[in-house]
């Protein structure tokens, strides 16, 4: 099982490092054909202006929208979440449409007000994520089939999930957190080989019933 | 939860993030949006890029603050604006309008023969000009959250930042290889802090971010930078000062991007007019050098 990080522009090599860390092969990703390889997809920080001129002029755009749709998880980070969602505040066109929501670019303001503190990912156990936010995005609104993994403390959302796409506003990749790429590396890999709980299936050592 | 604002994650995070990417020199609203759908990861806003600063001589002081707002007006990716070596008020005034970042650049005319802006004083991050690992080891000392080698501004001519950048791995190669004894001797020959050279030598890397600035003029340029090991670049003069500057900004863009990609880099080389003109090295008497400024 492989995970593609989008290497085109941004902090692409955080995120290898964290999947390094968790032993999972990470590739770099900047041509559609460097996709044919990986089993998920990482997003990552970086200047999603950049993003988008470089997602468009390279054609990225039908092939991750086509891995997205064969199952494949997808997970975005700060910009890579403002790539993946559906509406963009401010009237820009959506980059990778995959996450009903509505995002607010530099939500916290310029990078003065850029900050750390600890958050509740419930989804990922009682010990709190520590999240750092650059010059980070907000999700001003969240769609009825997207899962909302955390708040701020005034009810602001800042990480979700919608079936096999994850995003959040924050750097898990900068703050030594690993519980995100695990989650999408499990995710990967059922998607990869969905196994044993795919469908019901006999116990090996069962015997065949002998009806009374 | 409690929430720390600008701290080092935050400072050292945005250059992170700004990795891969091209930052562009701007000297109006205009050009910054045009930088910005060139696919450009920051702007850094001056009156005038190196080039026509070391055409007009004289003393190059910070910019028009009002001038550097009108730029964080037009755009959405962050605004770099540069204060003097030394001159930590100009610091300060950019701090209080809420530039992203601050260059304290050898650009401008130093401040201060001796000392550098004391950047911990700060809530808003500084990039830095070195020239060798002892001089990136000083200014991350005083508190600088990104470094870039200084190449030499306004020239068109890439030499110096290839030396430079070349001279920074071959230093941090070497340090990566010594003793743990050897690392006192090292520390006294960088004139850097010992626990900053420990901690050095033992990743292999800079704690911080690295690009390349300073005589990057086309895409091979960049490209040549990136196979080097930087890790982004700033083009000053070589995009306003080119006869295409929207097609020269998008093809360093592409270039950064690909920079291991002979093909693409060809692809986008293609057709861009003519480049900035450059000026050879020896061309330039050694007291208008830039590189040689800053301590």
């Amino acid at each position: 099982m492989k995970i593609g990080v989008l290497a085109l522009q941004g902090a692409f090599r955080e995120h290898l490092q964290t999947l390094d860390a968790i032993g999972v092969d990470g590739v770099p990703v900047r041509l559609p054909a460097d996709l044919d390889a990986v089993d998920a997809l990482i997003l990552p920080g970086g200047e999603s202006t950049t993003m988008r001129r470089l997602i468009d002029r390279w054609g990225m755009r039908e092939p991750i929208l086509e891995l997205a749709a064969s199952g494949a998880p997808v997970f975005g980070t700060c910009a890579g979440m403002i790539v993946l969602a559906r509406e963009i505040a401010g009237q820009e066109e959506p980059i990778l449409p995959l996450l009903d929501v509505t995002v607010r670019r530099n939500a916290f303001g310029r990078q003065l007000d850029s900050f750390e503190g600890e958050l509740n990912v419930p989804v990922l156990g009682d010990t709190p994520v520590h999240g750092v936010f650059i010059r980070a995005p907000v999700i001003e609104r969240a769609g009825p089939d997207v899962d909302v993994l955390a708040t701020l403390d005034d009810g602001r959302i800042v990480a979700v999930r919608e079936r096999n796409v994850v995003a959040t506003a924050f750097h898990p990749e900068l703050a030594g957190e690993t519980r995100f790429h695990r989650l999408v590396a499990t995710m990967a890999s059922e998607h990869a080989d969905p196994g044993e709980g795919s469908g019901r299936r006999p116990h090996p050592t069962r015997r065949a019933r002998t009806p009374r | 939860m409690t929430v720390e604002t600008s701290t080092w994650a935050t400072r050292k995070g945005l250059a992170q993030m700004l990795k891969g990417g091209v930052i562009m020199d701007v000297v109006t609203p205009d050009q910054a949006k045009i930088a910005e759908d060139a696919g450009a990861v920051a702007v850094m806003a001056l009156e005038r890029v190196p080039s026509d600063i070391r055409a007009a001589g004289g003393v190059a002081r910070m910019s028009d603050p009002g001038m550097v707002e009108s730029i964080m007006n037009a755009v959405t990716v962050p605004v770099m604006a540069k204060a003097r070596i030394g001159h930590f008020v100009e610091a300060q005034i950019l701090e209080a309008i809420g530039v992203d970042y601050i260059d304290e650049s050898e650009v401008l005319t130093p401040a201060d023969e001796s000392n550098h802006i004391d950047k911990h004083e700060f809530k808003v991050p500084f990039v830095c000009g070195c020239r060798n690992l002892g001089e990136a080891l000083r200014r991350i000392a005083e508190g600088a959250s990104m470094m870039r080698t200084k190449g030499e501004a306004g020239t068109g001519n890439i030499v110096e930042a290839v030396r430079q950048l070349r001279d920074v791995n071959a230093g941090l190669r070497r340090l990566h290889s010594m003793r743990e004894d050897e690392l006192f001797v090292a520390a006294k020959e960088l004139q850097a802090p010992l626990d900053l050279v420990r901690e050095v030598a033992r990743d292999g890397k800079l704690p911080v971010v690295n690009f390349v600035a300073g005589g990057i003029s086309t895409p091979a340029d960049a490209a040549l930078v990136m196979q080097l090991g930087a890790e982004g670049v700033f083009v000053g003069s070589g995009i306003f000062k080119s006869e295409d500057p929207a097609r020269m900004a998008n093809a360093i863009v592409q270039a950064t991007t690909h920079f291991d990609n002979p093909a693409i880099v060809a692809d986008v080389s293609k057709g861009l007019g003519a480049p900035m003109r450059g000026l050879t090295l020896e061309s330039i008497p050694e007291q208008e050098r830039l590189a040689v400024r800053g301590w």
